[in-house]
């Protein structure tokens, strides 16, 4: 095993409650290599570990993220293929996988483009303007980050429900949204407020105003500023937030739970019907659905790892 | 840095994009939440206080509470392990291992939750091994503490890695040079100036697991007193239609939650004027 110290230089800064994955290249600094003179006593690097404590640590950090992290993951795969490769596919060709695969997508769909488009909004008006309050109006856009799920679902439950604020009067005028898709669609939409807004006010933040004045002096209109300036600079941080806002919106439990009634083969989401056929013990076809949403994490994660380096490649250094 | 003089912005949409986000925020939460606490002044005190403090209500308080704050403490420690590691070390699998700290956050928590149940389960690759020894996971206060440890472990590592990416090596030198032991370094110079952003990170854990749900309830047993959720009670009240009981936990939890979110707002501006920007 190598584990010679080595130190990472990185601009990857945290973004809201999304944490930033390290995407750094691991590069020895550059100090390190200068002909410094030892101390004679200590031909050893001051800034680590004996060689035993180095490996105690990184075994720690190694067993503990097989057993809490990578173990859950490879047992969801075992299981959707225990019973063979026919009988996961055969999982998932049965209509009532195929009506909670389509509710997800159509849920995914609502939610991320409304909250695309007002993350957006909101992003504007936050980073590219001076008012009071804006610290406190980011608090309350971050709200739904420390909200738990099964009170995000409540909350339309007391609006929407027959005993809530607006039941007695949507009843008499036969419109639903609790236990359909309006109110399964508003519950992810609260869950996934924060993150297109959150992804892109510090990036719009550090860019700045000097572009977007520039091209209204030379007489662009507001609209034409933001899809010929604003939006090219932000392409790949709005990206990052929908990324993260659909992996959300699709595997959200909590909240949906509450609001969609559990309605077989028309108000189950994919992570609702998991939780059906896993209290039936019907394993296979529970985890061949979980596997689904599994992946879906895998390639977000994925690509959320390459959306860092180009956000990173493409900040300033800021002179470290 | 906003400075103390507003600066005049040429840009136009200040008015209509504001205008928008505060009433898009209004509909979709402000006005929710406000009338979950509108619902609660439905009660009289009495009645709050009969529903909060009745046996099974505490209980399932004291459960998501007390294993939450243990949960968290072992993200804190295990967290800073990890982070060492990731950041101080090469090893082989290093970028792997970093990119796989976010499985939890990315993972939808009812798969995590089946997963974990299905792992610990006592035909489980580990809960066969642990029943052995006598010790059972799945369906007891035990499986709540794992889940919880499980969806906390991203919260430490991010807020903490960047921040120890960005020490100042020259610190650790001069203390070493000075003639600290590396015990001393570690303990007296590096770990103090990590210490908002532990604090942050084992906050940011706390919270999410005294609010967790999908990757809790299949692991948790769900036994009234012993292994129920707050959660987990306000489902269950909101289906025995008892609606003011659901909102009234939902309350206190909620309450609670803020008061997290205050404590780290404050922490991250006590950091910021504790470390100097370079």
């Amino acid at each position: 095993m190598s584990m010679q110290p080595g130190y990472v230089t990185s601009t990857t800064r945290m973004r809201g409650y999304a944490p930033a994955a390290d995407v750094s290249v691991a590069a020895p600094s550059p100090r390190r290599q200068s002909a410094r003179p030892l101390p004679i006593a200590a031909p050893r690097d001051l800034r680590t570990e004996p060689g035993p404590i180095r490996f105690i640590i990184i075994a720690l950090a190694v067993t503990f993220l097989s057993i809490f992290v990578v173990l859950p993951l490879v047992v969801v795969f075992a299981q959707a293929f225990s019973k063979g490769i026919s009988a996961y596919l055969g999982a998932l060709a049965e209509p009532e996988a195929l009506a909670a695969i389509r509710l997800t997508l159509l849920v995914a769909a609502i939610s991320v483009t409304l909250n695309l488009v007002f993350g957006v909004i909101a992003a504007w008006a936050i980073s590219k303007f001076d008012f009071a309050g804006k610290t406190f109006l980011i608090t309350l856009i971050d709200l739904p980050f420390s909200v738990s799920p099964v009170i995000s679902g409540l909350v339309f439950v007391l609006l929407f429900g027959a005993q809530g604020f607006f039941g007695p009067w949507l009843q008499a005028h036969n419109v639903h949204i609790l236990f359909a898709v309006p109110g399964i669609a508003l519950a992810t939409i609260f869950v996934t407020f924060p993150f297109v807004a959150r992804a892109l006010i510090p990036l719009m933040q550090e860019q700045g105003t000097l572009e977007e004045e520039a091209a209204i002096s030379l007489g662009a209109s507001g609209l034409q500023t933001f899809f010929r300036v604003t939006l090219p600079n932000i392409k790949w941080g709005l990206l990052y937030g929908v990324l993260l806002c659909n992996a959300r919106a699709m595997g959200e439990f909590g909240a949906v739970s509450v609001v969609s009634g559990h309605i077989r083969g028309e108000t189950n989401t994919m992570p609702l019907l998991v939780e059906i056929l896993y209290n039936e013990y019907q394993f296979v076809s529970s985890f061949a659905i979980a596997s689904l949403l599994a992946m879906l994490a895998l390639i977000t994660l994925v690509v959320k790892t390459i959306l860092e380096r180009r956000l990173d490649e493409g900040r300033v250094p800021d002179g470290d | 840095m906003s400075t103390a003089v507003a600066r005049r912005s040429t840009l136009p949409g200040f008015g209509l994009t504001m205008g928008l986000t505060l009433t898009w925020l209004s509909v979709i939460i402000l006005i929710p939440l406000a009338g979950l606490f509108l619902k609660t002044f439905e009660l009289s005190l009495d009645q709050f206080w009969g529903i909060i403090s009745s046996r099974r209500t505490l209980n399932a308080l004291r459960i998501s509470f007390g294993l939450s704050f243990a949960a968290a403490c072992v993200n804190l420690v295990m967290g800073t392990i990890i982070v060492w590691a990731l950041v101080r070390y090469r090893f082989p699998g290093r970028r792997l291992f970093d990119a796989i700290v976010d499985i939890p956050f990315a993972l939808p928590t009812a798969v995590a939750g089946v997963a974990l149940t299905q792992l610990f389960a006592q035909k489980g690759w580990l809960g066969a091994p642990l029943a052995e020894l006598g010790i059972k996971v799945a369906f007891t206060p035990i499986g709540i503490f794992i889940a919880m440890i499980f969806i906390g472990i991203p919260f430490v590592v991010r807020t903490v890695q960047p921040v120890l990416i960005d020490l100042d090596p020259e610190i650790e030198e001069a203390a070493a040079s000075l003639g600290a032991n590396r015990w001393h370094t570690v303990f007296r110079v590096i770990l103090p100036s990590l210490i908002p952003a532990l604090l942050t990170g084992f906050a940011l854990a706390f919270a999410r697991a005294i609010g967790e749900y999908g990757s809790v309830i299949f692991i948790a047993g769900n036994l009234p007193n012993v292994s129920e959720i707050a959660p987990l009670l306000i489902v269950i009240r909101l289906s025995e239609f008892r609606y003011a009981d659901a909102t009234a936990i939902a309350v206190v939890m909620l309450v609670a939650s803020f008061l997290i979110i205050f404590l780290i707002n404050r922490l991250q501006r006590w950091a910021q004027t504790r470390i100097p920007a370079h």
